[in-house]
């Protein structure tokens, strides 16, 4: 398969809130500008210079890195990839030592109730040690809204799950289809929400009655 | 419901529009009269020949902004739209059910539906506030209305052509009472009959441009929400005809159009020296028209409506854009119809 045509590693958190909303993002392009997502890109802004590598003593710091994983198929950016010097790990060309791989991601709003930005870090930590041939064992999610970051362990059952939900995303990509709506709870959170329709997707109201009523009506 | 912004009208022809960081700026004669971040703006419709700058086509394209050129007639010109979003495998799916006979002709009959439903409630609306004004051809046009709207729903036709029939059958009834609608005494404000290239007296001459602001409204939520406005089902498809903003618009004609320019006429919102009747019997807008009636149309967007099918009230100005996406939906198969927008 060509690299080109591998889906977006954004993607999975999307896929992981629910499937529909990732369908309508990925496969019908839709995207809705919400406060939330305009908050985060302008958090963003500051971290989006490919070029910078800041140096904190024993870490360096390097944003907006691209990523790609073969394996998964999949391709994207990380926002902040962190190398923290130890005593074993991957060699930094021009840095004397060995380093960890750590990656971090930053998140405008707080914790989530699901796993979708767990899934999101643990994907880049795939193809981060796909590229570097190495292996990653925790990553940090940063919260803007509580200024911190929780630590993520990235074990077997997060990878599984990873794998798991990019075999489904790649199921609907090729089928090009999008799952019905169902109207759930989380839907409220939804920045799709008005373009879903959930509430007259998944009740299915009949047009035909609805037409019904409508010649109905006002006779007299 | 998507947020309600503001269409910016430029009425004085002589307006250049240019960019300015964020905004967009308008001048006349070089100098300064208005400045308005883009992020307020859902639409701009230039009136006249002065145009734009190519930074201003950019910076409408990249907000998803549209950008429309009407001449100051009110014909509809052309528009400016950014990269072509959304679902391709939607659009195709549009295609094929635009070339597939039976299935156009279910959608555009709904289409219709709505629309003669639509120019029912308009004549019933008026024998109920204006009781004493009903004649008894009145009536009968509204009762032979009522039973065409009937026999439309339980014998439908299954060619396009045969409803296009029935339908150009059902409008001429419909218009035919038109003049009883309109309250003013003036002979200025009489209707006769709908013309349309051009418009040859004062009624008709506000029903196109009103039309071509609901038309150009049509084609943008279309656009946004992933369809190809060209592309339409009762409506062939012409080049540079905009067919599927066309029968997205026909539910408009009476719900909004119609009832807006009698509004306009019986409120006494326009007077008869608003027009100009040129030598040839063409009647056009004056500018001080067109400002009372771009003002009078803001004002009627933003009021809201209860949206029998979606169970939720709407601002006027959002219908365009709910019913793209009930089409939509339609289309995708998550409806299994299109249910057009019918006034109560
Ligand atoms: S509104 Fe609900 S069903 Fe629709 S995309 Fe959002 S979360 Fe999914």
């Amino acid at each position: 398969m060509d690299p080109d045509d591998y889906l977006m590693l954004s993607g999975i958190q999307h896929f992981a809130f629910c499937r529909r909303q990732w369908a309508l993002i990925h496969i019908e392009q839709v995207w809705k500008e919400n406060v939330l997502t305009f908050g985060g890109r302008q958090m963003h802004r500051n971290a989006d210079d490919p070029f910078f590598t800041e140096s904190r003593g024993d870490v360096l710091i390097s944003r907006s890195v691209p990523l790609v994983s073969h394996a998964l198929k999949i391709y994207g950016v990380a926002d902040v990839v962190e190398y923290h010097r130890s005593d074993s790990g991957i060699v930094i060309p021009g840095r004397e030592g060995h380093w960890t791989v750590v990656p971090v991601e930053y998140k405008a709003g707080k914790r989530k109730p699901d796993d979708r930005d767990e899934v999101q870090l643990c994907a880049q930590a795939i193809c981060l040690e796909e590229m570097y041939r190495t292996r990653i064992e925790y990553g940090y999610l940063y919260y803007g809204k509580t200024r911190r970051r929780t630590e993520v362990a990235l074990d077997d059952e997060l990878r599984r799950r990873v794998a798991e939900l990019v075999a489904g995303m790649y199921v609907l990509y090729d089928a090009g289809t999008t799952p019905p709506a169902v109207l759930l709870p989380h839907c409220k959170n939804c920045s799709l929400v008005e373009l879903c329709m959930p509430a007259v997707s998944s009740r299915r109201r009949s047009v035909d009655r609805y037409l019904a009523t409508c010649i109905g009506r006002d006779d007299a | 419901m998507r947020k309600l912004l503001n269409v910016l009208y430029v009425t004085n022809p002589d307006s250049y529009l240019a960019k300015d960081g964020e905004n967009i700026v308008v001048s006349v004669e070089h100098k300064e009269v208005g400045r308005i971040p883009i992020h307020n703006l859902e639409g701009v419709i230039c009136f006249g020949f002065m145009g734009a700058s190519p930074g201003v086509m950019e910076l409408c394209a990249s907000h998803h902004v549209g950008l429309a050129f009407v001449s100051p007639y009110g014909k509809f010109l052309g528009r400016v739209s950014g990269r072509v979003s959304g679902n391709v495998l939607l659009r195709k799916r549009q295609y094929l059910l635009s070339d597939d006979e039976e299935a156009a002709a279910r959608i555009a009959m709904n289409c219709v539906l709505g629309k003669m439903l639509n120019c029912r409630s308009v004549l019933l609306r008026f024998g109920r506030d204006y009781p004493e004004k009903v004649s008894p051809e009145f009536s009968e046009r509204l009762q032979w209305l009522t039973e065409g709207v009937r026999q439309l729903r339980e014998s439908p036709s299954d060619t396009l052509n045969e409803l296009r029939g029935r339908e150009g059958i059902l409008s001429k009834c419909y218009f035919d009472c038109f003049d009883d609608l309109i309250l003013s005494q003036d002979p200025a404000f009489a209707f006769e009959s709908r013309s349309r290239r051009p418009p040859l007296n004062r009624v008709n001459a506000l029903l196109s441009f009103v039309y071509t602001l609901i038309a150009v409204d049509c084609a943008s939520a279309l656009e946004s929400v992933g369809l190809d406005p060209q592309v339409g089902f009762l409506h062939r498809a012409r080049p540079g005809r905009m067919s599927l903003a066309l029968d997205l618009m026909e539910e408009f004609r009476p719900y909004l159009g119609d009832r807006f320019v009698l509004s306009l006429i019986n409120n006494r919102v326009v007077a008869a020296d608003d027009f100009l009747v040129k030598e040839n019997g063409a009647v056009i807008l004056t500018d001080t028209g067109r400002k009372a009636v771009l003002a009078a149309w803001q004002r009627r967007k933003t009021e809201e409506v209860m949206h029998g099918y979606l169970d939720e009230r709407v601002p006027v100005g959002l219908l365009p854009y709910a019913q793209s996406m009930l089409l939509a939906r339609h289309l995708r198969g998550d409806i299994d119809g299109y249910p057009p927008f019918v006034m109560r």
